[in-house]
């Protein structure tokens, strides 16, 4: 054979046969499946070849109220169970969700459009456990607040985003449940259908009625359940813009809040770093689900005299990333969640590019249907450059050098966000100097991008407050006195 | 003959200095018996930046102090207070307070210093946590100040209310900008002066006086202010400070507490003005050696 001759990819897709998504889907009520009283649909496209997959209800203020009144109506009855009866629904939620794991991690894909090695390994499994840990901790309050009263908040209102759907639903109810709080849920508008199969594992899993309760619908939607009197407590994730509306909204309220908002992630490689390992990371910091991550490793820092080195082995590296179809096992880059996303991403290249940073994407094979975007690199940029400042969500990295350990802590902790940063290098003492001075909630070192539900995640500054994981998750929903 | 008394010029405290107010204006406290007593600092906008900018430059090296040495800083407070005990229950009772009550005060005052000098290299054991992860990292949460911390005291306790804020806000790192009870303003200057001489670096605490209308506003605005505790303010004044710190998503905290109450003290004032950093590294995983040799 040639030598030059390119060896093509076989496709590798994964079955979609299994996996059952109704026509329709009404909201999920006080157990029962209503429909929307503005007798609104919307369509879920999937973003990877633009196809309809379902119609999704449109909840507006009156169905809002309706969820909201169901979960108030359960509270009395979920917030007074026995702690380990709590426990033993919230470990049925999780075996039932394993037990559904791969259709889970189909629709999730077909959804959103992000690859089914992610969705089936990443994804799903970190949402079960999410419910798993979660469970276990119904019956144990105490340990987790010594010399304090715990009491459950009351109803939450718990709005996620299009980026991991089912496991933001999972980072939010499942905490709640188990402090004794009653849920109405809003997944995106543009990545319903696994929070309503998870409504309907809720169900299956016999959860007495009305104790979470899931909507579907858009910004108004949401507005709709920030407002609403009766609640007590507001999960937000999504923008730093939204969430200061939100917070705003609640100035002065007894509404409680966490906020989970954006990033502009610094992933630092230092010259002593393994250059193979920390090209792996930048490429996991940034590309990993097209780049949807608050978290991202969206702003690299090489030092100088490894620069050069660095985007050589990187540039390399892109060219071996296949972009395309999310159901193929290959497949490292996914579809762009949805059309207004893409064209944010590609208003950002042009800025980028206009502000004279020099580009660099691979030639790739695109699917001609749906929404994809090439991964993207920005050499030269200056801290002040519009696609270094603003979080642009998609698998574009910018890249900046440095010389001097303080050089790099003050370019990486100037910028109004502080939710996490990757640190690169083989030196322990190092490593610990940067960890305490990074200003960021999450710190990886010498890995990035990682999660499990015992690890608490949320970020300093406009990045948002309060946490979601470990222990220090229970605290976004419980009352102490 | 009855001796002249030797009056007192208010000032305020910032970056470690006692300046008065660069506007040059003053307000008019008077004692109990209505007469004007003190001509103090009606400070500006600008002192607030002033004070923010001074506690800004602070923070860094206070949250790097060992806990222990700022554990023993508190300690020093509680201890020059101790000696300054009739002073203070002088000006409270000036400013009406039944010797009595005054008195009990100045008592809980010094205990909440204490109480939180001891806490200081504690209370991140308590908060932290090694988290056990499914892959093969070791992973751990702890504690870090929140940063630059603006402080509203309670208007009615000028003393203990403000202790019982600013002591776990400056156990914790945080660096602290305090805005005093406007009518009772006295007991935060000279407090300024025990922090003065108890070793706390130039910066940590910062103190003004002044009508809060004018000064609570940019403070809870102000875009290198981290977070803003607040007491006993009613919501007509607190609505408008929340609303405006939200443009930089300042933690907001407002406790309604009888700080008299010896219980209305705890682990969770200094928690709350806390951030949680979870950081992640690899463990390797060569070889066969398992740990159970």
């Amino acid at each position: 054979m040639n030598k030059k001759e390119k060896w093509p990819l076989s496709p590798s897709l994964e079955s979609t046969q299994h996996a059952s998504i109704k026509k329709q889907y009404s909201l999920f009520i006080d157990g029962e499946w209503v429909k929307p009283s503005s007798g609104v649909y919307f369509p879920s496209i999937n973003p990877a070849d633009e196809s309809h997959l379902a119609s999704i209800a449109h909840a507006n203020e009156k169905d809002v109220h309706l969820a909201v009144q169901a979960a108030r109506k359960a509270f009395p009855l979920w917030s007074k169970l026995p702690a380990s009866e709590r426990a033993k629904y919230i470990f049925r939620i999780a075996r039932i969700m394993q037990e559904k794991a791969r259709e889970l991690a189909v629709i999730e894909t077909l959804d959103g459009g992000k690859p089914i090695r992610e969705s089936r390994d990443i994804d799903v499994p970190l949402a079960c456990n999410h419910f798993f840990y979660y469970a276990g901790w119904a019956d144990k309050l105490a340990y987790a607040f010594p010399n304090r009263t715990v009491e459950p908040l009351g109803v939450a209102a718990q709005i996620i985003p299009w980026n991991f759907p089912l496991l933001m639903a999972a980072w939010k109810i499942a905490p709640a449940l188990a402090t004794g709080n009653t849920v109405v849920l809003k997944p995106a508008e543009s990545t319903s259908l696994t929070a309503l199969k998870l409504a309907e594992i809720i169900e299956e899993a016999g959860l007495p009625k009305g104790v979470v309760n899931i909507i579907t619908g858009f910004g108004d939607t949401g507005a709709a359940m920030v407002n609403h009197p009766d609640v007590n407590k507001i999960a937000f994730t999504g923008s730093t813009h939204v969430g200061k509306i939100i917070q705003k909204a609640i100035a002065g309220s007894s509404k409680k809040a966490t906020l989970e908002l954006g990033g502009k992630s610094a992933n630092i490689i230092f010259d002593d770093a393994p250059i193979d390992q920390a090209v792996e990371g930048i490429v996991n910091g940034i590309f990993f689900n097209q780049g949807h991550v608050c978290c991202a490793g969206s702003r690299l820092f090489v030092q100088e005299n490894v620069a050069e080195k660095v985007i050589r082995k990187l540039k390399l590296r892109l060219k071996s990333l296949y972009v395309g179809n999310p159901l193929d096992k290959n497949t490292d880059i996914g579809a762009i969640n949805s059309k207004e996303q893409l064209e944010t991403i590609e208003s950002y290249i042009a800025i980028g590019k206009k502000e004279g940073a020099e580009i660099y994407q691979p030639t790739c094979n695109i699917p001609k249907k749906g929404y994809y975007c090439p991964p993207t690199l920005f050499i030269n940029v200056a801290q002040s450059h519009r696609i270094v400042q603003e979080e642009i969500f998609g698998p574009v990295l910018t890249i900046q050098t440095f010389r001097t350990v303080d050089e790099v802590i003050q370019k990486a902790n100037n910028t109004p966000y502080g939710l996490a940063a990757g640190v690169w290098t083989d030196k322990g003492s190092r490593i610990f100097n940067l960890t305490t001075k990074l200003k960021a909630g999450v710190v990886w070192a010498n890995t990035y991008n990682k999660f499990d539900p015992t690890s608490p995640f949320g970020g300093y500054k406009e990045s948002g407050y309060g946490r979601e994981g470990g222990v220090h998750g229970l605290s976004a929903y419980v009352k102490l006195s | 003959m009855k001796r002249i008394e030797i009056l007192k010029t208010y000032k305020i405290y910032i970056g470690g200095q006692f300046p008065r107010t660069e506007s040059g204006r003053y307000y008019t406290v008077n004692n109990s018996e209505g007469k004007a007593h003190a001509n103090v600092c009606l400070c500006s906008r600008k002192d607030v930046r002033n004070a923010v900018v001074a506690a800004r430059k602070a923070q860094g090296a206070w949250a790097e102090r060992s806990a222990f040495n700022r554990g023993q800083i508190l300690y020093r407070i509680a201890e020059m207070f101790e000696g300054r005990k009739i002073q203070f229950i002088d000006e409270l009772t000036q400013q009406g307070q039944t010797k009595k009550a005054a008195q009990a005060e100045v008592n809980m005052a010094i205990e909440r210093l204490v109480y939180y000098a001891g806490w200081c290299d504690k209370y991140n054991q308590i908060l932290s946590s090694v988290n056990p992860v499914s892959s093969s990292h070791f992973n751990f949460s702890s504690c870090e100040p929140m940063g630059v911390v603006g402080i509203i005291p309670d208007q009615q306790s000028p003393l203990l209310g403000l202790i019982s804020l600013l002591a776990p806000v400056i156990a914790g790192g945080n660096t602290a900008i305090v805005l005093a009870s406007v009518d009772y303003p006295l007991c935060a200057v000279t407090f300024a002066e025990v922090l003065h001489a108890s070793d706390v670096p130039g910066g940590v605490v910062n103190i003004l006086t002044g009508a809060l209308q004018e000064t609570a506003p940019t403070l809870s605005s102000h875009m290198d202010v981290n977070a803003l505790v607040t007491s006993n303010l009613g919501n007509e004044v607190n609505t408008p400070l929340q609303v405006a710190a939200v443009d930089n998503l300042k933690r907001y905290f407002d406790y309604k507490q009888d700080w008299n109450n010896s219980s209305a003290q705890g682990l969770h004032f200094i928690g709350d003005l806390q951030e949680i950093k979870t950081t992640w590294h690899p463990i390797e995983q060569i070889g066969g050696a398992t740990s159970s040799y």
